[in-house]
């Protein structure tokens, strides 16, 4: 795997073997000394044209164990009304040598541009591009509900997908790169995705997605899903006219008390965060014992260092399977 | 000047003719060797090629003045005098905007300067295309630059009613309002064609009723008030439909497309490279197919190319900060030749009246967009529809390097252009330019 950039190109065997390297890697994070020399001399760049403080320090948490150099550079902004150009950036992180940039950036396909250009050599691992694809917070959805469902069924998770599986995405599609990136992911794994959003929030053409859209919450709660992941909904969005009021929204799209009382036994809730309590997440939700966000959040640093590992030493076998060198 | 004799050329690729030119007209025409040809007169072998009436562009980005690091007239004309254009419609949009008397004479004047084509500026319809008051228009009109043309192309005039005045006054000097169709509040931010494209890529849509919406409104208006209305860049197939209708109520409207929305689908923005990036975006196939037939069948009337040439910093960028627009000049007539002549839809009769007789009767040119007879003015393209080429960016007259053809294999080839008699472009190349003084004296 030479950069990953979005899921739509992630066929099922590099999903799958990502998230056996992630399993593997979640042993070290548990271990007292949590690191591994994998990526020993290796220089990762945290290049972040956005804040996202949490997206962050789980790269860094990621390269870190790996035993990677890592330098964060953050230059928030546009790049052209800034000043410095995104292929100028590009060329000084090359000219350091970095061996692979994590890059976070308000424009989508600014991953794209970075892995198709001339511009640098690095190996590009996409953290967030504008609103179309979050790949590792998918890859780490996955993994939570893929050891969810490991746990329940009494097996290893190991080499699984989610075949049979059934998740429900609640919330912002339209502006939702986390929304794209699950609904691939989720698909080649095997699960079942329904998007349930306001009609002003799913995007003109989602028809042709590889999952199933409804406007109806309690309809899709009632299916009995095995998850129901909130995206996170700005209340700036409001004076877009997407919805008439925060309470509105809430009343018919938020994840209340009364909603999760009502839930089936199995049914685990998931966010992305950081999350809006009281609009698209009660705390009710947000802190039963249903929740999997703390899941979720430690699950990121362990597919973090295997999307690391896997971009900087493809041709490697896993690392702590052959004995503790940590 | 010696006469020019120009031998056995396929007058709109049919008849081979033999074409006489004498102080800056077409002295006579007629069959190979027929001609009664002085001793001296130069020859131009024209065997195996296409005579069309010198091509007019009713839409360029010359963008001097202001933003001479991304064109200048003179680079702007010697691309258009070897795309096989004798004559170029400078749009508005430059720095200090063409809304006065003084900025489009000298744009027209540093046309005459160049030579390579003729330059007829176009007028903004608004102060600073600022979209709130009339320009002044009628000044315009009566400079030496004699606008007909009036657009405020890259912002669409929004208001309905400031469109219906602006439609409404040119009629005094039978002008024409170019109306840049795009409703502002539907495309806020937008990047790129709105549909299943654009939901994957997660970049923000400019849906096609943008479009639409306005090409309907103004034909309404168009026929309310009575006046002429040419619509730029028709880029989807419900604009066709409007345009049809309209057109069998009698509403007085032209519709031009360009070389890249007849070929080019939105499919090509998925890798994000900006170079795809255009104003009005690339649509669908079906779309594609639409504005094809619409030509076909003269529901478009014209081509025009939209050349917007920028410098290579404003391409090379994330997708979103990229500037919009593609160069066009010096590929238009291959484009056409590959999207509408050789899939059997038109002729090259009809790629005269498409890309030379229409944008000139529509901008209300005299001496441009002729027909080749006798006594008309010599400006003629000379073009090789056998050749073949491979389209290489960093070979163009134009500083623009932002060809969405850049290695596509193309046909056809601009061979020689006679601009008021004089070979300006000769074998593929630039000649001397066409010194209008010396003509005047």
């Amino acid at each position: 795997m030479r950069h990953l950039l979005d899921t739509v190109h992630l066929g099922r065997e590099d999903a799958l073997r990502i998230l056996d390297v992630a399993e593997t890697m979640s042993e070290v994070s548990g271990r007292e000394v949590k690191k591994l020399p994998a990526l020993r001399g290796r220089t990762v760049v945290n290049l972040f044209f956005e804040d996202s403080t949490r997206t962050r320090i789980s790269f860094e948490a990621a390269a870190k164990r790996l035993s990677a150099d890592v330098i964060n550079f953050s230059a928030k902004g546009s790049s052209v009304s800034k000043g410095e150009s995104l292929k100028d950036t590009a060329q000084t992180l090359q000219a350091i040598g970095a061996d692979a940039v994590v890059i976070r950036h308000p424009a989508s396909g600014a991953a794209q541009r970075l892995a198709r250009t001339d511009w640098i050599d690095a190996a590009v691992v996409n953290a967030g591009d504008g609103t179309h694809a979050h790949p590792t917070q998918a890859l780490l959805d996955a993994l939570t509900l893929r050891r969810e469902l490991a746990v329940r069924n009494g097996v290893d998770p190991t080499g699984r997908g989610l075949d049979g599986a059934h998740v429900v995405i609640v919330g912002d599609v339209v502006h939702s790169r986390v929304a794209r990136s699950d609904v691939w992911l989720l698909h080649r794994l095997g699960a079942r995705v329904t998007l349930v959003a306001p009609p002003t929030l799913l995007p003109v053409g989602v028809d042709t997605w590889p999952c199933e859209v409804t406007y109806d919450l309690d309809a899709a709660l009632a299916s009995d899903p095995d998850a129901v992941m909130m995206l996170r909904v700005q209340a700036e969005r409001m004076h877009g006219s997407f919805f008439p009021s925060t309470a509105e929204y809430t009343r018919t799209w938020g994840l209340t008390a009364a909603r999760v009382d009502a839930l089936g036994p199995d049914t685990v809730i998931m966010h992305p965060g950081p999350m809006n309590r009281g609009l698209e997440i009660s705390s009710a939700a947000a802190d039963s014992p249903r929740s999997r966000v703390l899941d979720q959040v430690a699950n990121g640093v362990a597919v973090r260092m295997a999307a690391l590992y896997l971009v900087l030493s493809p041709d490697t076998p896993t690392p702590a399977s052959g004995g503790h060198r940590g | 000047m010696a006469d020019l004799l120009i031998q056995g050329a396929a007058v709109l690729g049919d008849t081979v003719q033999d074409l006489l030119v004498r102080d800056g007209r077409i002295a006579a025409i007629g069959a190979p060797g027929t001609l009664e040809v002085a001793a001296d007169a130069e020859r131009l072998d024209a065997e195996g090629l296409v005579a069309l009436p010198g091509l007019v562009d009713p839409h360029t980005h010359l963008r001097e003045p202001g933003r001479e690091d991304a064109e200048t007239v003179l680079t702007g004309t010697r691309a258009a005098a070897l795309g096989g254009f004798t004559a170029v419609h400078a749009m508005a949009n430059s720095i200090p905007v063409a809304d006065t008397a003084g900025v489009v004479e000298q744009v027209w004047r540093l046309g005459r300067q160049s030579g390579y084509a003729d330059v007829r500026p176009v007028g903004a319809v608004t102060v600073g295309l600022a979209g709130e008051r009339l320009a002044e228009l009628g000044a315009m009109a009566q400079s030496k630059a004699r606008v007909r043309m009036f657009s405020d192309d890259g912002i669409c005039v929004s208001d309905p009613q400031l469109m219906r005045r602006a439609l409404e006054y040119v009629k005094a000097f039978d002008g024409v309002i170019a109306q840049h169709a795009q409703e502002p509040r539907l495309t806020v931010g937008a990047q790129m064609n709105e549909g299943t494209v654009s939901a994957e890529l997660g970049l923000a849509g400019w849906p096609a009723v943008a479009e639409e919406s306005i090409i309907a409104r103004d034909v309404l208006l168009a026929e309310h008030v009575g006046s002429r209305l040419h619509v730029c860049h028709v880029s989807t197939a419900g604009s066709v439909q409007i345009l049809r209708w309209a057109k069998d109520r009698g509403v007085k409207v032209t519709g031009e497309v360009t070389p890249h929305h007849l070929l080019l689908t939105e499919e090509l923005v998925r890798e994000y490279d900006p170079v795809y990036k255009v104003n009005p975006p690339l649509r669908t196939a079906a779309d594609v197919q639409a504005l094809r037939e619409a030509v076909a069948d003269g529901t478009i009337d014209m081509i025009g190319t939209d050349h917007a040439p920028h410098p290579s910093e404003a391409k090379e960028c994330e997708w979103a900060a990229a500037a919009m627009g593609m160069t066009g000049l010096e590929t238009a007539l291959s484009i056409v030749q590959l999207a509408l002549v050789d899939t059997g839809l038109i002729t090259w009769a009809d790629v005269a009246r498409i890309m030379s007789h229409a944008p000139a009767a529509m901008a209300g040119d005299t001496d441009q967009g002729r027909p080749l007879q006798a006594g008309e003015p010599a400006n003629i393209t000379l073009y090789d529809p056998q050749a073949q080429s491979v389209v290489d960016p960093a070979t163009h007259a134009t500083k623009g390097r932002n060809s969405p053809y850049a290695g596509m294999n193309v046909p056809g080839s601009v061979r020689h252009v006679l601009l008021h008699g004089h070979p300006v472009v000769r074998d593929g190349a630039l000649n001397t330019p066409y010194d209008p003084e010396e003509a005047d004296a």
